[in-house]
């Protein structure tokens, strides 16, 4: 493996273990008495004490500290409070939902920016330019849960071609299936696509002017390649570069999209989950709920440095 | 054999240049001309207006309980229709800009501060004061400024206050990282050099030279950076955690208008609808200044 | 009938001040096997003018006049028409090797693409050509250095490299624009006779631009001098470089550094004043005014070109059978003839 990588992914472990006591130490350590947070101000003394012991909180905090990172390298989360059972479960169903959610934002995000972005650059000052960007604009303006709720009351409560939120689930002896939980995802990833998609496309558009500047592109039309050829041929996979670490930054932004838009529709996911447990004070589930997403985050960008490596082999020699 | 005379004296009065060329403008007229900028400066005044505005008069009542008039769709009284409490649509919308208003002032405002200050003290003093302000800046970028936001809001309460603190938190490495970015391309100057041979201090050099030099970057920044903490703290408030009742919020109102989709559709569109224009019109400022201040027509001091 | 017939050549460019008259009414004619100098400092035209030869100006410049090839004419042509001809029957070597080459391309790809693309080759008869293409400009083990990439190859290679490209298909016409300027003077010249070379043994027509009066006194048979967007002095190279009838060449040549210079410090003569931007170029002589001998006239008045000397038509045969007349403008014969050496 090149230096280049290594070093992302030493990277990529130190953020996780800088998340996972930021993390911690938010939640358990600053807001002082945890038990107390848990049981509200009016619960008796004795009952306290006892849910105190329960969580281990008699503990010093390096000590439930290392308890907490010991259990997750064995796969244990721990024991959610208010669902009485293992973290791990709960995630598991609930990633269920977020995972594809977010996968099929991203698709739509990345076909509606790239095309967009290199169509308008193209046309570079002219209507269909012009056009797009006034677009993007307004698609950067809109907030993602309003999309979403004006999406619901044109497709479910005008058309009635979708309904107004829930999830069937993927099996269909749960009274689901494939297509029918397809479906339910299909809004709210249009919903999460338009603002990312709307961001994107200015920065493909950015980065192919860039590339169009170089001068290789003048080679490649003196050797005869038309407009189109040379962008296709030569420009794209030089601003697929900067679209492509951009996206990987998106990432972040697009989970914390899924937070506020799994409750606009309903959807049983993980940002809805860690806003329910935030609201419960489960402290456990959120605890593990946000290292995961942070480590998602943090993965996601090393699968873009993997990609940025693929795609120019400058940086394949390793001298960055 | 020549006449050896000054020729640009007695050139003669008739058309000596193949074309005429165009006038320089100053910034004013620029500004004028340029569509974004004109744009996004009416929809911020308009923003700021209406907060403004609202301490004076409001069309109705943003907080008068009347269950008679609830659910009304728009007429003369109540220009935008009235909620499920009968409060007035129209009045709600222009007290809740108050909120939008201050949340973005004051975050943008703890973010620029603070971020500057560390961008200016990570380019002046380099080395590892440098190496960890940016580690830490970087760090932050692993979680999503609303994830945590919202723990914090959930943590410490909900409320505007709070909101505003944790918008603010989130802004301070992004200020950071391009005060810094912009500061080290300062430095390398030779007009800096130059200073720094005569002994200027670091900080009278960043006081002096740097910061006026990387202020139309700062501000462009800015003024995107209120954009995006207007869409926050709008988040916040649909999920609860931002400006509680009664005081009215653009986010609380869409929230509570997607319970009643069915009943009265249009009342999800009004509150959405002002946060939309208030961030095209800070975006489209930001566009604008960011265009009209190139550095290559700012005088380096 | 010469290979390329440039008459009248007139560009007009939108500035960010307005319409500029960058490109002048450039006329000139050139043979197969001849080259062509032009020469000029940064801003005279002469990249403009390559770059209209190919038909790549930008979108809003407007080209008036005439440009031959082979009796075709390529101003009006549709960009399809270009495209079949640039990279086939004329190719361009740039300036810049560092940056002319796609980063994430290998360069036989780029090299084999003009193969590919004009003459229809297959892959592996694309990668067979582009090898011995490269073997020819002097890249060592090409074969196994295919697959690698312009990074892993110095400023001269990149240039050899440039050649093989624009040499694929065997094109009639090579414009070079400044070939070697960006590159070490020692590997200049080699760059300088690999194009000789490859001139002569394909019969090629090759246009050099360069600023560099040894660059051209070397390699080209005849020479335009541009200044403003006008050519101010034209003809065969050992006729200008003896003569220097314009006093914009005799500026030139005196402000070569001497290395040899008389005893004590000599201060190097420099032609007064600045290159005006083109929007600010006089709608007369564009030199009016850095002239010594500039009259008010000069500056309304467009001179013409005025033939210094005609060559007999029983001139012994040379590369270019066709002996160039020796051709300034100015409005004064007298200064075109004043300095002159004896």
């Amino acid at each position: 493996m090149s230096i280049f990588l290594l070093k992302r992914l030493l990277t990529l472990v130190a953020t996780l273990i800088g998340a996972s006591i930021v993390v911690f130490a938010v939640l358990e350590v600053l807001p002082g008495d945890a038990a107390q947070m848990l049981m509200g101000p009016d619960a008796e003394p004795e009952a306290v004490t006892a849910m105190a012991q329960q969580l281990g909180l008699d503990q010093p905090a390096l000590t439930r500290y290392w308890q907490w990172i010991a259990g997750l390298l064995h796969g244990d989360m721990g024991e959610s409070y208010v669902y009485g059972s293992p973290v791990t479960e709960l995630v598991w169903e609930r990633l269920a939902v977020t995972v594809p959610l977010a996968i099929m934002a991203m698709c739509i995000t990345a076909v509606l920016a790239i095309a967009a972005g290199v169509f308008a650059a193209a046309n570079h000052k002219r209507w269909g330019d012009v056009g797009l960007m006034g677009l993007a604009q307004i698609g950067i303006a809109i907030p993602n849960f309003w999309f979403a709720i004006l999406l619901i009351l044109l497709f479910s409560v005008k058309l009635q071609w979708f309904s107004a939120g829930g999830f069937p689930g993927w099996s269909e002896e749960a009274g689901g299936g494939f297509w029918p939980a397809l479906q339910a995802l299909l809004l709210p990833a249009i919903a999460l696509a338009v603002v990312q998609a709307a961001i994107l496309a200015r920065i493909t558009r950015s980065a192919v002017l860039e590339v169009l500047r170089e001068d290789f592109v003048r080679t490649a039309r003196a050797k005869g390649l038309s407009r189109g050829a040379a962008l296709w041929r030569h420009v794209l996979r030089n601003a697929m570069i900067p679209v492509v670490t951009v996206m990987g930054l998106q990432f972040a932004n697009l989970l914390a999209g899924t937070i506020v838009v799994e409750n606009v529709f309903y959807l049983p996911g993980l940002g809805r989950l860690i806003f329910q447990s935030i609201s419960n004070r489960d402290v456990i589930v959120v605890r593990n709920c946000v290292l995961l997403l942070a480590a998602m985050v943090v993965v996601v960008n090393f699968v873009v440095d993997v990609l940025y490596a693929a795609i120019d082999p400058r940086i394949k020699a390793g001298d960055i | 054999m020549s006449r050896q005379t000054d020729t640009r004296a007695s050139v003669p009065n008739y058309p000596t240049r193949a074309f005429t060329r165009a006038q320089p403008q100053g910034f004013g007229r620029r500004a004028l001309q340029h569509r974004s900028f004109v744009l996004g400066a009416l929809l911020t005044t308009l923003l700021i207006a209406a907060a403004l505005l609202s301490f004076a008069w409001t069309p109705g009542s943003a907080y008068e309980v009347d269950m008679d008039a609830a659910l009304q769709a728009s007429s003369s009284r109540h220009w935008l229709g009235t909620d499920a409490f009968g409060r007035d649509i129209a009045s709600q919308i222009l007290v809740g800009a108050r909120a939008s208003i201050a949340v973005g002032l004051i975050a943008v405002g703890i973010g620029l501060t603070l971020g500057v200050v560390l961008g200016l003290v990570a380019a002046a003093r380099r080395g590892w004061v440098e190496e960890i302000i940016m580690r830490l800046a970087d760090f932050t970028f692993a979680f999503p400024a609303l994830l945590s936001a919202i723990m914090l809001t959930a943590v410490f309460g909900a409320g505007m206050i709070n909101a505003i603190i944790a918008i603010g938190i989130f802004n301070i490495p992004t200020f950071a990282r391009i005060t810094r970015a912009s500061a080290n391309a300062i430095w390398a100057r030779d007009y800096v050099l130059a200073a720094r041979a005569c002994g200027k201090s670091r900080s009278a050099i960043t006081l002096q030279h740097v910061l006026p030099n990387i202020a139309a970057v700062l501000v462009v920044q800015a003024t995107i950076q209120f954009a995006l903490a207007i869409l926050a703290e709008a988040a916040l408030s649909y999920l609860g955690l931002g400006t509680q009742p009664p005081q009215p919020s653009w986010g609380r109102m869409l929230s509570e208008a997607q319970t009643l989709m069915f009943q009265a559709p249009l009342l999800a569109v009004w509150p959405g609808l002002a946060i939309a224009l208030s961030v095209l019109g800070l975006n489209l400022l930001g566009d604008g200044l960011r265009d009209l201040l190139d550095p290559r027509l700012t005088r380096e001091r | 009938m010469a290979l390329l017939e440039v008459s009248n050549l007139t560009i007009n460019l939108q500035t960010h001040r307005g319409r500029a008259q960058a490109v002048r009414d450039v006329s000139f004619t050139l043979e197969r096997g001849a080259t062509l100098g032009l020469i000029g400092e940064s801003g005279c035209g002469k990249s403009l003018t390559a770059l209209a030869l190919m038909g790549l100006l930008p979108e809003h410049a407007q080209v008036d006049g005439s440009i031959q090839l082979d009796g075709q004419e390529l101003l009006g042509l549709s960009e399809r028409q270009l495209c079949a001809l640039r990279g086939n029957r004329m190719a361009m070597v740039f300036q810049e090797p560092m940056s002319a080459l796609n980063p994430v391309h290998s360069i036989g790809r780029q090299v084999a693409e003009p193969l590919r693309l004009h003459l229809g080759m297959s892959r592996a008869q694309a990668r067979a050509r582009a090898t011995e293409l490269l073997e020819r400009v002097g890249i060592a083990q090409a074969a196994q250095r295919l697959d690698e990439y312009p990074h892993q190859f110095s400023g001269g290679q990149r240039q050899r490299i440039m050649i093989a490209m624009a040499l694929a298909c065997g094109p009639d016409l090579l414009v070079a624009d400044e070939p070697t300027t960006a590159l070490d003077v020692t590997v200049q010249q080699r760059i300088l006779d690999l194009l000789q070379e490859l001139v002569a043994e394909h019969s090629m027509a090759l246009v050099l631009i360069s600023h560099d009066l040894g660059v051209i006194a070397q390699n080209a048979e005849q020479l335009l001098v541009m200044y403003g967007g006008t050519v101010v002095e034209s003809g065969m190279t050992e006729a200008v470089f003896a003569r220097r009838a314009h006093p914009y060449t005799r500026g030139l040549f005196a402000a070569r550094p001497q290395l040899h210079a008389a005893e004590g410090t000599v201060r190097l003569p420099t032609i007064a004043g600045a290159v005006p931007e083109l929007v600010d170029l006089p709608a007369g002589c564009p030199f009016a005014g850095r002239c010594a001998h500039t009259q008010d006239e000069c500056y309304v008045e467009r001179p013409q070109p005025r033939t210094l000397h005609q060559p007999s038509m029983a001139a012994p045969a040379s590369l270019a059978s066709w002996r160039q007349p020796h051709v300034a403008r100015c409005l004064y014969e007298q200064v075109l003839t004043a300095g002159a050496r004896t």
